[in-house]
């Protein structure tokens, strides 16, 4: 039964797909510091493919370092950082383009290029491939904009038109644009109000439901790591102080655990999971 | 059947006694090869409508290369078809969110007279609101007069610094160079005709007057008036224009009116500094040319110009100034959160200056050769 694959060099560890234990991202060791002030010591995370992996921490606790890390851009002093199997300063020239092919990125504000309308902005990644042909870009561009509940009357506004709601679901449309294995999430209900934060959840938890691509994310917000999140990884003291389910970490004893998941935001966060439990489940991972 | 198709999916579409078998890579990382595209929607269309299809379970589909089985399907799923869990989802993806794509582009044959309206009805749109910028300053300005003390001295000498210190070395150079070629070029002419003494009425006079106003306004509005319309623009898409007008700060008077007069004292000023540097450089190649001496230059140079030329050319200075600042905020107010407008807008504005300051100059030589000064 197995299915040969002569596709690019990119696609082949596609074929290995079909594990649900396969790691995607491997973070080993890696040890950051500016200056003498150190982030990150010795610090150890695994990505599983398909998973939804919540990264909590305090402010300043290295979250958008890590982040930085493992899309590249930046170099770690000690460690390493395997992105689909391959260590990631591995990635150069073409590689590096065929990477970011299978990866998106949803920026805190968006990041949209504000000179192009939302159109242009969904179509960039497409057209950077260089050949799709544009009929195909159209439909697959409407496609994208439509999963994200926008209309094509939408597609000719511009991002300074937006809303901070439609931002993200522009920006969400752009980082699904190619279709990738690997979906980076930064704050991604930050300066949402809750029923567009809970929308814009129950959007992500859909699609990651039917595409099947595997989440990294980093938040602040308990509600939305109660809802979305399938694991959760809690940065402090400079590393991964407790790596499970939210119930699982939730027995761990530090400070930061205890102020962050038992503190009145907490609790309220988690009551209210309890209350309504029957629309969000904690996930039962139809695999 | 399936298993059937298992020795050959590595063609993504292949025909069997009339079954139609999709396999392989559908993906986009496959699909993105030059021409693959093309290739494999020519092999969907020579299927026939209502063949019989099967999708291979290991099939690597994601949603671009459904869209191009999906459009060949005509928006449905084959009857008939066996499809894994993962790709049903995928294809009830499709089909919720297939909306038809809008035709956007609608030919107009009459664009370039809607195009020229638009341009005409722009310039007067422009011409007013600087008029009531204008206005606008005026009243800033008298209730700067009413009480001094309240007025944005920081600002006017934050942009005095900044518009005139900062700009000597460059208005000298570029005044030395200016007055070293136009002394050489000139000079060999009167040399042809005895005439060398000459140069000192025709340096003094072209410089002092022409010259010095408009090689400082040039520099002056590249420099100054595109930092002002950026650094405006930049409060605009940061909206700090709006935190200003909700706390109440005057725009007027804190970024227009500091602007404006630091431009109207700082311009004169340049003028006269471009003046001095192009007259010292026509000085020395003339030294050089024509063997003037430095001091009978500068003894026969207040005779030969006049005060006259002096003041005109420091009333053109201060118009100058008065006009880069004020097409700068302009434009810099008119720039919309957004990068390209701020491109588009900085390269407005100075265009808007430079053009203006020539018609500005052509308008006062009207005027001067009707008073016959």
């Amino acid at each position: 039964m197995s299915a040969p694959n002569q596709a690019s060099p990119a696609s082949s560890s596609l074929s290995t797909s079909s594990s649900p234990q396969e790691a995607v991202i491997v973070v080993k060791n890696l040890t950051t510091a500016f200056g003498t002030h150190v982030v990150h010591d010795q610090l150890n995370m695994v990505v599983k493919r398909g998973e939804i992996l919540a990264v909590v921490g305090g402010s300043g606790s290295g979250k958008t370092t890590l982040l930085q890390h493992i899309l590249g851009l930046r170099v770690a002093t000690h460690g390493t950082i395997d992105v689909f199997g391959e260590p990631i300063q591995s990635y150069q020239g073409k590689r590096r383009i065929a990477l970011t092919r299978r990866w998106g990125m949803l920026f805190q504000s968006g990041a949209l290029f504000s000179a192009l309308p939302v159109y242009d902005n969904v179509a960039l990644p497409l057209r950077e491939v260089r050949t799709l042909p544009e009929s195909l870009i159209r439909e697959v561009v409407m496609m994208r904009l439509a999963w994200v509940g926008l209309t094509p009357k939408d597609a000719a506004l511009m991002p300074s038109d937006l809303s901070g709601g439609m931002i993200k679901r522009v920006a969400l449309a752009r980082a699904l644009s190619l279709d990738p294995e690997l979906l980076f999430l930064d704050e991604p209900t930050a300066g949402l109000d809750p029923q567009r934060s809970d929308e814009f959840v129950a959007l992500i938890k859909a699609l990651h439901d039917q595409l099947g691509f595997t989440v990294v994310m980093v938040t602040h917000d308990l509600d939305t790591i109660r809802d979305l999140a399938t694991r959760v990884a809690v940065l402090a003291d400079k590393k991964v102080l407790a790596e499970g389910t939210i119930e699982e970490v939730m027995t761990v004893t530090h400070p930061f655990i205890e102020s962050f998941f038992h503190g009145q935001r907490g609790a309220r966060a988690l009551a209210r999971a309890d209350s309504h439990s029957t629309g969000i489940e904690p996930t039962p991972k139809a695999k | 059947m399936v298993s059937v198709n298992q020795s050959q999916t590595n063609a993504p579409l292949s025909e069997q006694s009339g079954v139609w078998h999709i396999a392989g890579d559908w993906n986009v990382q496959t699909l993105a090869r030059p021409g693959e595209v093309a290739r494999r929607q020519r092999q969907l269309q020579a299927a026939p409508d209502g063949a019989k299809w099967v999708l291979d379970p290991e099939t690597h589909l994601d949603s671009i290369g459904a869209q191009l089985l999906w459009k060949r399907w005509k928006r449905q799923l084959p009857e008939g078809l066996d499809l894994t869990a993962s790709q049903v989802k995928l294809f009830d993806l499709l089909a919720t969110a297939s909306a038809e794509p809008s035709s956007t582009a609608t030919s107009d044959s009459l664009g370039w007279l809607r195009r020229l309206g638009e341009g005409l009805w722009l310039g007067m749109q422009h011409g007013r609101e600087l008029l009531i910028l204008l206005g606008n300053l005026l009243l800033d300005f008298f209730r700067f007069l009413a009480q001094p003390l309240r007025g944005p001295w920081k600002e006017i000498s934050a942009q005095v610094f900044r518009a005139g210190a900062q700009a000597l070395g460059i208005t000298a150079l570029v005044g030395f160079l200016i007055g070293v070629v136009i002394s050489y070029l000139s000079a060999q002419q009167l040399a042809l005709f005895g005439a060398g003494q000459f140069i000192v009425k025709l340096l003094g006079v072209s410089i002092v007057r022409e010259l010095g106003p408009i090689l400082a306004a040039i520099l002056v509005a590249g420099r100054s008036g595109s930092a002002i319309t950026a650094q405006i623009g930049v409060m605009r898409v940061t909206q700090e224009l709006d935190a200003m007008d909700v706390m109440g700060i005057s725009r007027g008077q804190r970024l227009i009116l500091p602007r404006v007069i630091a431009l109207a004292i700082v311009m004169p000023l340049l003028v006269l500094w471009t003046d001095a540097m192009a007259l010292v450089g026509g000085m020395v190649a003339a030294h050089y040319e024509l063997g003037l001496e430095f001091m009978w230059f500068l003894q026969e140079l207040p005779r030969a110009v006049g005060l006259t030329n002096y003041w005109i050319g420091l009333i053109k200075g201060f118009t100058f100034g008065v006009w880069i600042a004020l097409v700068a905020c302009h434009f810099g107010l008119r720039i919309e959160p957004n990068t390209e407008s701020l491109g588009r807008g900085t390269t407005t504005s100075v265009v808007t200056a430079i053009t203006g300051v020539i018609l500005i100059d052509a308008i006062y030589a009207v005027i001067f050769s009707q008073m016959d000064i």
